[in-house]
C-alpha cells in the first residue's frame, strides 16, 4: 500500500494486484499493534483512506501467476503490462498442526496467536466451553528456530507479540496466572524491551526460559505441559486452561512460483525472496525491474514493511529514470 | 507385613510441579516488591557475589526457584549473603537485590 | 481425542509372505503371544509366514547397554537378512520393538553411509560365508495386526466391551519408544499420535484413553533396569504412567513392545510390595496385554492357550468383565495337562491377606 502511495505521489500509475477481497493483508486480522497497542484498524483505515484519496487502482480477487518479461501474468492467462513490479506478497502463517506435540486442533483449548487476535477482535476471549481461563501459557518460537519443521529462521515479531498478548490477557483476566515459555527473548524494536519489563514487573507475567516439549490432555479437559526451567536446570510440568502457540512467519508459498516464473529472482534457504544484497540493495531482487517490500524477503514488522514500501517506490523511480 | 526391599528405591521426581507448588508466597513477594519479577537471569549478581565465589550460594538461581514456589532452603541460602550490595550495582534491571535477600529472609523463614 | 493426523503417517505394509523375527523377551516372558500371532496370521488371515528356528537375538539389548559393538550388531542383523534371503522371503515381520527400531536404524545407516553396509556384508561373509538381500518391506508385527484389523473384526466373537453393560472397555495403549520415536515415518500415526494400537482398539469396539503421560517411556531403559542400583528411576517412570492413567479407570493396557508389556505389568507387583500402592478399579492391578492377546480375546481364543497365565497382574477380573469363559483350574496346566507351577501370592495375583494397600483409581 505504501509503495503504491509513494509511486502515485511521484506521478506514476501504480496498480495493486490483490488476491483477496481487500487490501491490507494480515493486518486486517490483527487487533492491536505492539508496542503501542494502537488499534490495527486505525492504521489500516488511514492507509486505505490515503489509497482511495490518491485514486490508486486496486484489482481485487486477482491471483498472480508469475512475473514474465512482458509484465505480470495473472490467472486466466491475462497479462498486466508493467514497467516495474514490487512484490509485497508478505508471508504465510506457520501451520501449528505441524508441531504435533502441541495438539493444535486435537485438544480443545490450544490456540495460536492468530486465533487470539481474532478472538480479541470479536471482543470475546474464552475457553472452548465459554469459561474464563485461570492459567494461561504462551509457547514462543512455534514454527521458528526449529529444524524439525524446516523453519530455521527467527520470525522476529513473535516475542513481542507474545508479550503483547500476555499483557492483553492480564487486562482481560486479572486473576489468571500467565506464563510465557521462551528460548530467548528478542526485543529488537523501539519500546519493546520496556514493554517486556512492564509485562514482568507490572503485569506479573512469568517468563520461563525453556521450550515446551509436549502438551497432553488431562481428565478435566485442561492441558498438561512439560518444559525445562533451564535457569534452574530442572524439568517442570504444569496444567493450564489455555495454551497459546506463538506461531512464526513462514515464507509465502507463492515465493517459489515467483522464482520459477521470473528469471533472476532467487530464494534464500528459508524460502523467503533473496534480496540483491542485504544492505544497499535490500528491496531489489536479482531481476531488473522486480523489487520487494515487506515480509516477502524476511519476517518484518508493519512499520518496517511500510518503510520498505516507500524505499521500493524510490528504487522503482530510479530504475525507470535509468531505463528511459 | 512390611514393604519388601528389592535393593533399590523408587526414585522421587525432581521436576518442578507447578500444580503442586503453592505460589501464594511467591505472589506476595512480587506484590511487595514488583521489581523482584523483572529478573532476566543475566547472572551479573552471581558473577560478582562475594559469597557466591566461595560457597554454593547462587542468588540468581535461588530467587528464580522462589518465584516458582520452590521455597525449601531459600532462607538458609540467603543467610549466606554478606549484604555487601555489589549485586545491586551490577543489576541491569535495577532490582534492589539486597532488598530481595532481606524480603526472602523475612517471608520464607519457615522453609 | 481428535486423532486426525495419523493418516499422514501411513506406511507400506506387505500383504503376505513374511519372514518372522522373534523377540528374546517375548519368547521368555509371554511366548504364547508369538504363538498366537502365528495362529492369527495363518488360521484367521491365511497368510504365509516363515518361523525360522535358525535366527538369533538381534543383539538389541546388548547393543543398547553398550556391551555389543555396532559392527557386531550389524553383522548379526545382516545374518538375519541372509537367513530371510535363503528362505526365499523378502518381507520381514519383526516381533520386538527394539529389534524393529534397530533394523530400521541399520537400514537407514546403510542408506546414508554405504560404506557401513559394505563392511557389514564383508564381516558377514568372512564369518559365515553368507550373503543377503535387504528386505523389501520391514514391518513390526503390530503393524501387520493393524493392517488386518478389519479382517480380524470380521471374524470376531466379541468386542472390547463390558459383557454386562455393553459399554466399551477403557484401554490404555502404550507404544514402545523405538517404534516411532527414532523415525516417526516408520510408525503408523507417527510418534506423537501413534495409531497402530489405537486403531485396533477403535476397530474392535474399545475406547482409547488419552491421559497426560500417554507418550511417556515405560522406563525400561536397558542398562537402567539391568543394573539393580539404577532400577529406581526405571520403575519411577512406570509409576508416573500408572499414576497418570489411574483416574481414567482403564480396564487394561495394551503394549506393542516386549519390554513395556513386561515392565508395566511386573512393576505393578514391585510398587505394591515396596510402597503398598496398587492400581486398577478393584485394587488388583491393571492387566497388561499384548496386542496378540487382545486380538485373541476378540477372536475367542482360550486365555490359557495364549499364555495369559504368565502375566504378573491377574487377567481374570478382565476376562470376567468381558464375559470370556475360561477354566480356572486349567490356569497353571501346560501341555498335556502338566502342572507348570504357580507364582507366589501377591495382591496383584488376587491374593487377600492382612496387609493394607492404598488403591489408586
Amino acid at each position: 500500500m505504501q509503495a503504491a502511495l509513494s509511486l502515485a505521489a511521484d506521478g506514476l500509475k501504480p496498480v495493486i494486484v490483490e488476491r483477496s477481497g481487500a487490501v491490507g493483508g494480515k493486518l486486517r486480522d490483527w487487533h492491536r499493534l505492539f508496542p503501542t497497542m494502537t488499534p490495527a484498524q486505525e492504521v489500516l483505515e488511514e492507509m486505505a483512506g490515503r489509497l482511495e484519496h490518491a485514486g490508486v487502482e486496486v484489482m481485487l480477487h486477482t491471483e498472480v501467476e508469475g512475473i514474465g518479461s512482458k509484465g505480470v501474468t495473472l490467472a486466466e492467462g491475462k497479462t498486466l503490462d508493467a514497467a516495474a513490479v514490487i512484490v509485497a506478497s508478505g508471508f504465510d502463517i506457520f501451520d501449528a498442526r505441524l508441531k504435533e506435540e502441541y495438539g493444535y486442533h486435537v485438544y480443545d483449548n490450544v490456540y495460536t496467536t492468530v486465533d487470539i487476535e481474532r478472538m480479541l477482535n470479536k471482543g470475546h476471549v474464552a475457553l472452548h466451553d465459554g469459561s474464563a481461563p485461570r492459567r494461561i501459557a504462551f509457547v514462543h518460537c512455534v514454527g521458528s528456530r526449529d529444524e524439525k519443521v524446516n523453519q530455521r529462521h527467527c520470525s522476529k515479531v513473535c516475542c513481542i507479540t507474545g508479550v503483547k498478548q500476555a499483557m492483553e490477557m492480564r487486562e482481560l483476566f486479572p486473576e489468571a496466572e500467565i506464563y510465557n515459555f521462551y528460548m530467548d527473548i528478542r526485543m529488537f524494536g523501539p519500546g519493546y524491551e520496556e514493554l517486556y519489563q512492564q509485562a514482568q514487573q507490572e503485569s506479573g507475567i512469568n517468563f520461563i526460559r525453556g521450550r515446551v516439549s509436549e502438551a497432553s490432555p488431562t481428565i478435566d479437559g485442561r492441558i498438561q505441559i512439560k518444559a525445562e526451567d533451564t535457569l534452574v536446570g530442572r524439568p517442570m510440568k504444569m496444567t493450564v486452561d489455555m495454551l497459546v502457540l506463538i506461531v512464526g512467519m513462514k515464507a509465502a508459498g507463492g515465493n517459489e512460483r515467483l522464482a520459477a516464473s521470473c528469471k533472476g529472482v532467487t530464494l534464500a534457504p528459508s524460502g523467503f525472496v533473496a534480496p540483491k544484497d542485504m544492505f544497499a540493495g535490500s528491496v531489489e531482487t536479482g531481476a531488473p525491474g522486480v523489487f520487494t517490500a515487506g515480509a516477502a524477503t524476511a519476517p518484518k514488522t508493519i512499520g518496517e514493511s511500510i518503510a520498505e514500501g516507500a524505499m521500493a517506490a524510490e528504487k522503482v523511480v530510479e530504475y525507470l529514470k535509468k531505463a528511459k | 507385613m512390611n514393604a519388601v526391599n528389592f535393593g533399590y528405591m523408587i526414585s522421587v521426581a525432581r521436576g518442578i510441579d507447578l500444580d503442586r507448588n503453592d505460589l501464594t508466597s511467591a505472589r506476595e513477594l512480587g506484590d511487595e516488591m514488583p521489581e523482584f519479577r523483572a529478573c532476566i537471569a543475566c547472572g551479573g549478581c552471581t558473577a560478582t557475589c562475594t559469597a557466591g565465589n566461595l560457597t554454593s550460594f547462587n542468588f540468581r538461581m535461588v530467587q528464580t526457584l522462589v518465584r516458582r514456589g520452590e521455597y525449601a532452603g531459600a532462607y538458609r541460602e540467603m543467610n549466606k549473603c554478606m549484604l555487601c550490595g555489589k549485586c545491586r550495582l551490577v543489576c541491569p534491571r535495577g532490582i534492589n537485590t539486597r532488598g530481595v535477600v532481606m524480603l526472602i529472609k523475612r517471608k520464607l523463614g519457615d522453609y | 481425542m481428535k486423532r486426525t493426523s495419523w493418516r499422514d503417517y501411513e506406511k507400506e505394509i506387505a500383504d503376505d509372505h513374511y519372514y518372522y523375527a522373534r523377540s528374546c523377551i517375548r519368547q521368555n516372558f509371554f511366548p504364547g503371544s508369538e504363538t498366537t500371532f502365528l495362529r492369527i496370521m495363518r488360521d484367521v488371515l491365511g497368510k504365509d509366514i516363515y518361523d525360522d528356528p535358525r535366527h538369533t537375538s538381534c543383539t538389541g539389548i546388548g547393543y543398547h547397554t553398550d556391551i555389543v559393538p555396532l559392527d557386531t550388531t550389524m553383522a548379526v542383523v545382516a545374518r538375519q537378512f541372509a537367513l530371510m534371503t535363503e528362505a526365499g522371503y523378502e518381507n520381514m515381520a519383526i516381533s520386538c520393538i527394539t529389534s524393529f527400531g534397530l533394523y530400521t536404524e541399520i537400514l537407514e545407516t546403510w542408506h546414508e553411509f554405504p560404506e557401513t553396509e559394505a563392511r557389514a556384508r564383508e564381516n558377514l561373509f568372512k564369518a559365515t560365508g553368507r550373503e543377503f538381500k535387504k528386505p523389501a518391506n520391514l514391518a513390526h508385527t503390530s503393524d501387520l495386526v493393524f493392517h488386518n484389523r478389519e479382517a480380524i473384526a470380521a471374524q470376531a466373537v466379541r468386542k472390547l466391551e463390558n459383557a454386562v453393560t455393553g459399554e466399551p472397555l477403557n484401554v490404555v495403549e502404550h507404544i514402545g519408544c523405538h517404534y516411532a520415536k527414532i523415525f516417526p515415518k516408520s510408525g503408523i500415526g507417527g510418534s506423537e499420535f501413534p495409531y497402530v494400537l489405537a486403531g485396533m482398539v477403535d476397530e474392535w469396539g474399545g475406547r482409547v484413553v488419552d491421559y497426560p503421560e500417554r507418550r511417556h517411556c515405560c522406563g525400561f531403559g536397558f542398562r537402567n533396569y539391568l543394573v539393580q542400583a539404577n532400577r529406581g528411576f526405571s520403575i519411577a517412570n512406570s509409576r508416573k504412567k500408572l499414576e497418570s492413567m489411574a483416574p481414567y479407570r482403564p480396564d487394561f493396557m495394551v503394549a506393542n513392545c516386549p519390554g513395556c508389556a513386561m515392565f508395566l505389568d511386573k512393576w505393578q507387583y514391585a510398587i505394591a510390595e515396596m510402597e503398598n500402592v496398587t492400581y486398577g478399579a478393584d485394587g488388583r492391578g491393571i492387566p497388561v496385554l499384548t496386542y496378540e492377546e487382545m486380538a485373541g480375546l476378540v477372536l475367542g481364543y482360550d486365555p490359557w492357550e495364549m499364555g495369559m497365565q504368565m502375566h504378573q497382574v491377574d487377567v481374570e477380573p478382565l476376562l470376567a468383565r468381558m464375559g470370556v469363559a475360561y477354566d480356572p483350574s486349567g490356569k497353571f496346566l501346560g501341555r498335556a495337562g502338566k502342572y507348570i507351577g504357580a507364582p507366589e501370592t501377591a495382591v496383584v495375583n488376587s491374593f487377600t491377606g492382612d496387609r493394607i494397600y492404598r488403591i489408586k483409581a
